[in-house]
């Protein structure tokens, strides 16, 4: 069972979450893995504390022209739609950062002359972490633009054992990387929090669940903060508010330093356990 | 005319409250600035401008294929060439998972596939009381939003250059993959708001290490900086190894969610709120900065 932690605006307490949940589940057997799928700014591994020992670089296959082929017909810069290829007289460019490694100017090239070659974009790490967590995350290179491959790859590197709980921690925004990092999920936690930013974003998210077909429940974080916009939302929505955590400076002061919610509020863990049972005997339903 | 971009790593820090403050203290100043939201997953800044909307537009992101039933053969060849696996077994394609490189199209036997743009998401001209404001919505699950951010930045730069407006100031993603690097790229000067948080300091490091590959001199304004003091203090640590100013620390006030509550820029709802009375020493030197030709 796969459960995606997002949340739309970022700081709503996606990793708090997303962390608080997985040491829940410390004593399940097998006990279960973690991807952090937030590349552009991992946090998770200052709560899980992974030691990791396997490292993979990652990227795309980018293009390379052998010139003693190419007779700069152009094909590969007509078909490229990402204007990653051009020709300019005797001289074909490839220019890496626009390239997505479709290899469709490899297929169409007449001369065979295009080769593919590793392009790195980020790293996979993976390890275990605190109460024998499996841990792997991606981290994009800085300048780096593309996040999507990385989060590709780091799905398909570390194939959860049958019966593995999966948890991950998804990137804020609402566009492909959260796509990329919640698709195939058995279930989409969203987390807000009740303000009409936490509001406005929720909105998109919710939306983001019902195209991928994706159940969903939230967790209101901060609560007693801001307005009842969002439970007004959620109501009409028929999303379940699955948990609420109330704002309490001495929580976000734990945080800050590190801690998780369990860490701080052990009590927390049962709640946690049960909301993943409810997940798995899918009596959560919008 | 300068461009100061706001940016932080890690989500929620704040970024959108000090840009709506600025945008404020500006307008108060009478420096006429012209506001630009590049968070165009998650646009925010206009809820706590209320702006007019002007103009609207849609925006046109990427194409999708899409295969005529009639023509198709079955016989496979898309699915062999698509690495985003976004055709099925029946030879439906997912519009949301296709990239839109048009391999597919150029590698069908009957030409059965087609390239058909999709509306990503729509851009805004508005008016707020502050001086005009630039932001879009993407639809959520679409690309493309580094097109679009560089389209809304774009917009606002010409507006700026065609009215001597001296000033435009940019809200921008979190993260520091391709709408960061959009946000990022002409901007004079770069604000990073951080928190006291393991999570922000994290981030904040990333940022800084974004803007200095891009060569756009940082400073950086610690947020809620009296939640965890040991935090603030590695923070003032870090920037201070790497030469980068500090130009101020907002202390946590509920005031800034009481203001968003109600719509409005901390400083202009409760001037004399601790947020407000740190948001304008950090607005002030900033301006000196940007005055100063940095």
């Amino acid at each position: 069972m796969k459960i995606a932690v997002a949340s739309g605006k970022g700081g709503t307490g996606k990793t708090t979450i997303a962390t608080s949940l997985v040491l829940s589940l410390a004593n399940v057997t097998p006990a279960p893995l973690f991807l952090d799928c937030d590349v552009e700014a991992p946090n998770a591994h200052l709560f899980l504390r992974p030691t990791f020992e396997r490292r993979q670089e990652v990227g795309i296959l980018i293009p390379r022209v052998d010139e003693s082929k190419c007779t700069y017909c152009g094909k590969c810069a007509q078909v490229c739609q990402y204007h990653a290829i051009a020709v300019l007289g005797k001289k074909t460019l490839v220019f890496a950062q626009l390239c997505h490694g479709c290899g469709s100017c490899t297929l169409v090239c007449p001369e065979r002359a295009i080769s593919e070659v590793p392009d790195v974009m980020g790293v996979l790490e993976a390890g275990p972490a605190r109460a024998g967590i499996t841990f792997a995350r991606g981290l994009l290179n800085i300048g780096e633009p593309m996040a999507v491959p990385v989060i590709r790859q780091l799905k398909k590197w570390i194939a959860p054992e049958p019966n593995q709980i999966v948890i991950l921690d998804a990137p804020p925004g609402t566009s492909c990387p959260v796509v990329e990092s919640v698709r195939g999920a058995d279930f989409l936690l969203l987390v807000t929090e009740p303000t009409p930013f936490g509001l406005h974003d929720l909105r998109l998210a919710a939306q983001i669940a019902r195209e991928l077909k994706i159940p969903a429940g939230v967790v209101v974080n901060r609560d007693g903060i801001g307005d009842a916009r969002v439970d007004a939302f959620c109501a009409a929505e028929r999303l379940p508010i699955l948990l609420r955590v109330p704002f309490d400076r001495a929580l976000a002061e734990g945080i800050a330093r590190g801690q998780t919610l369990v860490d701080i509020r052990p009590e927390y863990g049962a709640r946690f356990r049960q909301i993943v049972a409810q997940i798995a005997h899918r009596e959560v339903v919008r | 005319m300068k461009q100061l971009v706001i940016l932080s790593g890690k989500g929620g820090t704040g970024k959108t409250s000090v840009a709506a403050a600025f945008a404020h203290l500006a307008d108060a100043d009478s420096l006429r600035a012209v506001l630009a939201d590049a968070d165009v997953d998650a646009a925010n800044l206009e809820l706590v401008l209320s702006p007019r909307v002007i103009e609207e537009h849609d925006f046109v992101g990427g194409s999708v294929a899409v295969i005529d039933p009639d023509l198709c053969n079955n016989c496979d060849t898309c699915i062999q060439v698509c690495r985003f696996d976004a055709i099925s077994l029946s030879h439906h394609v997912d519009p949301i998972a296709c990239d839109g490189c048009a391999a597919c199209v150029y590698q069908c036997p009957t030409n059965a596939i087609r390239m058909e743009p999709q509306i990503a998401g729509r851009w805004f001209r508005s008016e707020t009381r502050y001086g005009p404001l630039f932001h879009a919505a993407l639809r959520p699950a679409q690309e493309n939003s580094g097109k679009l951010v560089t389209l809304v930045k774009q917009q606002a730069r010409l507006r700026a250059l065609d009215e001597n407006y001296p000033l435009v100031i940019v809200d921008g993603p979190p993260g520091i993959g391709c709408p960061v690097i959009s946000a990022v790229s002409g901007a004079d000067l770069a604000l990073i708001v951080t928190e006291p948080t393991v999570a922000g300091i994290h981030d904040l490091e990333r940022a800084l290490q974004t803007t200095a590959h891009f060569r756009v001199p940082s400073f950086v304004c610690i947020n809620k900086a009296d939640v965890y003091p040991d935090g603030a203090a590695q923070i003032e640590a870090h920037c201070r190894e790497h030469a980068i100013e500090i130009v101020g620390q907002i202390p946590f006030d509920p005031m800034v969610t009481e203001a968003m509550v109600n719509g409005a820029p901390v400083t202009a709802y409760r001037a004399d709120a601790p947020a407000s009375r740190a948001l304008r020493a950090v607005w002030e030197r900033v301006r000196a900065r940007l005055e100063n030709g940095q």
